[in-house]
């Protein structure tokens, strides 16, 4: 770690560390670009986790933590301005392609326009919103921005910023679409969009020529929510963003509260975690079978995996309380110990599994029409799902071991034995196989855990307040399609100053331009329904 | 066995004693017009029933079961909801063509129905160019389809509209082909001559391989005709929201809605007038005491058995098959389909000429 | 909860009862029943979801739960062919114009159930920027199915309110309502 943060000072010796928690490398607005392509080439830092804008009151700026592939080294960079009022960073877009949408979420909360962007307009709020809303100075009166009444425009051309050769910083027009594109919205009232996406889909014939995706339909502010609440209070928030992963995103904040506080968990609170979370990675999988098969119209395949689902959705009911959102984990442990037949019905559950699958490869996998809409369709390759962020099965899909589970153990992942299933293809067949294997795999880890859940306190006493130590916190989880990470930046309160979730899904929707480039329609279908993104947790 | 000539050349000699000519051609053409939209109607909500519970039992699930007994009144519910259903009219769409479209869909499906032969001696339209008539007016449909995609000034119903343009019209080659194998086979065009022929044996089995491949092509293009799973292209569900009819509601959905059933009863009928001899009972050449058992099933019965097997088939297609993609849809149809059948037709000529069949 | 526990709420039919108390025309009366009767056995959902309650519905439509028993099973997904929206999820300042278009486009008869916390009130997100308050405030609302995600079960009898309230409308003979029709029409 201080190896390359000697090696940044080496390079540029204006930087300062910032030790608070995490160890940040504050580096001036202006040498961003040099960082950037500093670490980029010459260090292998090539993977950007997460982009993280921030207001400290007397200035804004962005916290960008970035990987390194081969290494698993990471680096944390911190910049800034001061200039409130027509606030401009560099944009490390060309650098790290995944930060195109994060750089376009911070310019929509907080107003923080990149430098060198191609496409700097509001993502998630509409173009007529009114004030940033995670600035601390935000008015959030209803009456600064009531509910809409008029339909949205959206314009078809963009601005970016660029640097002109005399050194002075130009606005230029961008075409999004040309007048003579035949634009269809695929969304946001489309069955196959999963939720609330928007596709701006130019099309000529059947084949795709360009994707602009718009975010936002269900952007719930969860982010300023949770600066208004306590830490118990924030966690429920996590459980609604994913509701696929609603355990492994509960999980990630309560490591993360836990990592900050000192707080040790307890042993059978850990290994209750690591089987709640394998339970809903493999219901967030049947879901991913089920959703893929009725997008490419079997619809019978989709009742087989929510039948299955429904087992894994009454282990739940038992044992939390609620079906799709359980509100299990808590700070120091969980909520509740498990119920007395918890054990014998996950036993019945694995047994009966297998079945399901042989059933599933019986019924779709193996089928000649569905290999054909799948094989082959919507390439990603290892290096393009690094550039874009593609975290989780989907970027293991396309070769690139990416697992949190491996990289960063928590829970009791360290003591049981599991393999990370990568594949190299990285078509839409691949992204679905990758899923079923990983419900192998996932009831593999549970049958080691199952019988040998040790005895004692489900959870340790906290108290009443939580206070957070002064500093930033980062945690990260597997989630069921990607990696999920928290990020908690605290002076002291009981309340966040900041709190951000690092997305699973926002970088697979920065990539469905590149994957759907000359498909069909039908392929887009078929390829949003393997990359299995969540509207919710996109948009927060 | 009974036919049904007798009831109806009585009913035909009671009105000539008692009335003009011109006066007996329209009591007789309202009396089967009325007839024949009740059947069509009747069947219709059977189908719809069929499929729900079908549907219902390949997918572990029980189905309509709580409107009237076992759900049986749950399609007559359907159609007093779509009856009262608002129409709307869409604004800057092409009113006329808007709304002749559901009309020609189900005017294509009402005249090809008028052909089928339904029992001994219960045949609408029996004349010499009985198969190519049914050919020609079952095309009409597609225009509708065509009509409906292009008035309602929608994206999603103008793709749904062109696929379905590409689809059908593609598939009616092979389709057409395979008729074309029965009618060489068979030496006539006309309805009653073909199923006659079939006396003693169904085509599908005294033209053994060539006229089992017309089958499988049949089976295969006739489910595309229909625009069902899975080759639903042009409704897709999960693409284009419905496809075609995206903008009807209320009755005109209605009409491309019990339009969609008939015709896969239509298709499901052709095949078995062409290959499992319409109305004729299995006859074994040889079998004498075995056939005379079989005669004594009514012709009606034999008819609507051999087709609700078809229609099954194809129901079964679509529950189980996911759908296939335009490009891939079409590539099916010009690269095996249509050489396959042209060969088999080939091969049909040279069995006729040959004589090898049995 | 046990079966036999469970007490349901008439409250629909009493009501209509003592509206009803003055009588009404036998011929009209019957064919609004018979309407009635096809209307509410027939309603046919938009697939409409924008969060965790549109999984849940997924749900309702699978195999362990099968709304396809009463007859909600063909989910339309073009407004104009639905009978009833089932608004699941938090509706957002940006989707606001996108539902009232989509209920814009519905044809009539019509109908709105609003799924869990967010569509109710706006939920455990009530006090965000961006959440609307309540779909009631875009459009109008027929039953309200609390829940954060409300249990299928839940939705399924939410969805038989909604029959039970259908049953009970007038097509033919006026309003439900003790006014006459001409003060009605004021």
């Amino acid at each position: 770690m201080s190896n390359i943060h000697d090696k940044i000072k080496a390079i540029l010796p204006e930087v300062t560390i910032e030790e608070n928690g995490l160890s940040m490398v504050v580096v001036p607005s202006e040498k961003m670009p040099m960082v950037a392509s500093y670490l980029s080439e010459k260090e292998s830092f090539d993977s950007l986790v997460a982009l993280i804008g921030n207001d400290w009151g007397d200035s804004l700026g962005v916290v960008y933590i970035i990987d390194s592939t081969k290494t698993n080294e990471r680096v944390i960079l911190k910049t800034s301005t001061t200039d409130k009022e027509n606030p401009m960073l560099y944009s490390v877009v060309d650098v790290w392609p995944s930060a195109d949408l994060n750089e376009r979420e911070v310019y929509d909360f907080f107003g923080i326009r990149f430098i060198g962007h191609p496409d700097m307009r509001r993502i998630f709020l509409r173009e007529d919103w009114e004030g940033y809303p995670l600035r601390k100075d935000y008015d959030v009166s209803p009456e600064a921005n009531p509910v809409p009444q008029t339909n949205e425009h959206n314009a078809d051309t963009t601005i970016s910023l660029q640097v002109q050769p005399d050194g002075s910083i130009k606005e230029e027009e961008r075409v999004i679409f040309a007048p003579e594109d035949y634009v269809v919205n695929i969304g946001p009232q489309h069955p196959a969009t999963h939720g609330v996406m928007r596709f701006r889909t130019a099309i000529e014939g059947e084949t795709i020529k360009k994707i602009d995706p718009v975010c936002g339909y269900i952007h719930r502010g969860v982010e300023k929510l949770a600066e208004g609440l306590t830490y118990p209070q924030t966690l429920h928030f996590t459980d609604r963003l994913d509701y696929l992963s609603a355990h492994q995103n509960r999980h990630a904040l309560c490591m993360c509260i836990e990592e900050a506080m000192g707080i040790e968990v307890p042993e059978r609170a850990k290994y209750i975690r690591t089987i709640m979370d394998e339970l809903s990675r493999i219901g967030s999988h049947l879901l991913l079978y089920s959703t893929l098969c009725m997008d490419l119209g079997s619809i019978t395949a989709f009742i087989y995996g929510f039948r299955d689902r429904d087992k894994v959705l009454d282990i739940f009911d038992d044992t939390c309380g609620g079906r799709l959102i359980m509100n299990y984990n808590k700070i120091g442990g969980v909520m509740a110990d498990i119920h007395p037949e918890f054990v014998a019905k996950v036993k019945n559950f694995i047994k009966y599994m297998p079945k399901g699958l042989a059933e599933y490869h019986a019924l779709f996998s193996g089928n000649i029409i569905a290999r054909n809409r799948m094989e082959g369709v919507g390439v990603l390759s290892k290096e393009d799902a690094i550039k874009y962020g593609i975290f989780g099965p989907t970027g293991r899909a396309s070769g690139w071991a990416n697992d949190v589970r491996k990289l960063e153990p928590y829970g009791v992942y360290d003591k049981v034995d599991f393999e990370q299933v990568v594949m190299t293809e990285g078509d839409t067949y691949a992204r679905y196989m990758i899923r079923l294997k990983e419900i192998e795999q996932s009831m593999h880890i549970i049958e080691q855990l199952i019988d040998n859940i040790p005895e004692g306190d489900y959870a340790v006493k906290t108290k009443p307040i939580i206070k957070l130590p002064e500093g930033n916190y980062f945690k990260r989880v597997e989630g069921a399609r990607g990696a999920f990470g928290v990020y908690i930046e605290s002076k002291g309160d009981k309340t966040p100053y900041r709190m951000k979730f690092v997305p699973q899904g926002l970088n697979l929707i920065g990539a469905v331009d590149h994957i759907t480039r000359n498909t069909k329609i039908a392929d887009l279908i078929a390829i949003g329904g393997s990359l299995d993104y969540v509207i919710p947790d996109i948009d927060r | 066995m009974f036919d049904f000539s007798t009831i109806t050349n009585w009913i035909d000699e009671l009105l000539r004693s008692c009335m003009a000519p011109w006066a007996v051609v329209l009591v007789e053409g309202l009396i089967i017009g009325v007839l024949l939209l009740l059947v069509y109607a009747l069947i219709a909500l059977a189908l719809i029933y069929a499929e729900r519970k079908i549907c219902a039992f390949f997918q572990c699930r029980y189905g309509p079961n709580r409107v009237g007994p076992l759900g049986l009144m749950q399609p007559i519910a359907d159609m007093f909801k779509m009856l009262i259903k608002e129409i709307i009219t869409i604004k800057d769409s092409d009113k006329f063509l808007y709304g002749l479209a559901p009309f020609l869909v189900i005017i294509s499906s009402m005249l090809t129905f008028g052909c089928m032969p339904f029992g001994k001696g219960l045949l609408t339209l029996d004349f010499n160019i009985g198969v190519f008539f049914i050919m020609a007016v079952s095309s009409i449909g597609v225009l509708g389809i065509l009509l409906a995609g292009w008035s309602s000034n929608n994206k999603f119903t103008l793709i749904g509209a062109m696929r379905s343009g590409a689809q059908m019209i593609s598939y009616e080659l092979s389709i057409g082909l395979s008729i074309l194998s029965v009618v060489v086979y068979a030496g006539t065009m006309q309805t009653s001559q073909i199923i006659a022929a079939q006396e003693n044996a169904w085509f599908l089995f005294s033209g053994h391989i060539p006229m089992m491949i017309a089958f499988i092509i049949y089976l295969i293009a006739g489910t595309a005709e229909t625009n069902r799973g899975p080759f639903d292209l042009p409704e897709a569900e999960s693409e284009l929201t419905a496809g075609y009819h995206t903008e009807y509601s209320g009755m005109h959905f209605g009409f491309y809605y019990l339009a969609e059933y008939l015709n896969m009863f239509i298709v499901s009928g052709i095949a078995s007038l062409l290959f499992l001899g319409g109305w004729m009972p299995l006859h074994i050449a040889g079998w004498e005491a075995f056939n005379t058992v079989m005669d004594y099933i009514p012709s009606v019965v034999w008819f609507f058995m051999k087709t609700a097997i078809i229609m099954f088939i194809i129901m079964w297609f679509k529950w189980t098959f996911p759908r296939l993609r335009i490009d891939q849809l079409i590539k099916f149809e010009w690269k095996y389909l249509l050489p396959i059948g042209l060969f088999n037709l080939l091969l049909v000529t040279l069995m006729v000429v040959f004589g090898w069949h049995f | 909860m046990k079966h036999e526990n469970f007490k349901d709420n008439e409250y629909i039919e009493q009501l209509v009862k003592e509206l009803r108390e003055g009588g009404t025309n036998v011929v009209v009366g019957v064919l609004d029943d018979v309407i009635n009767w096809g209307r509410s056995n027939s309603l046919w959902p938009l697939t409409f979801a924008t969060s965790c309650c549109g999984i849940e519905f997924m749900s309702v439509g699978a195999a362990s739960n099968d709304m396809a028993r009463f007859g909600f099973e063909v989910t339309r997904a073009s407004p104009r062919q639905a009978d009833f929206i089932m608004v699941a999820g938090t509706i957002v300042h940006k989707m606001a114009p996108v539902l009232k278009r989509l209920y814009d486009q519905m044809a009539s008869p019509k109908y709105v159930i609003a799924v869990g916390g967010c569509a109710i009130s706006g939920g455990p997100f009530k006090n965000s920027y961006h959440v609307v308050k309540g779909v009631n405030e875009i459009i109008p609302v027929d039953v309200y199915i609390p829940g954060c995600p409300p249990r299928p079960e839940a939705m399924l009898y939410g969805m038989m309110q909604l029959q039970r309230k259908v049953k009970l409308e007038r097509f033919f003979g006026g309003v439900n309502k003790k006014e006459k029709r001409a003060e009605q029409d004021k």
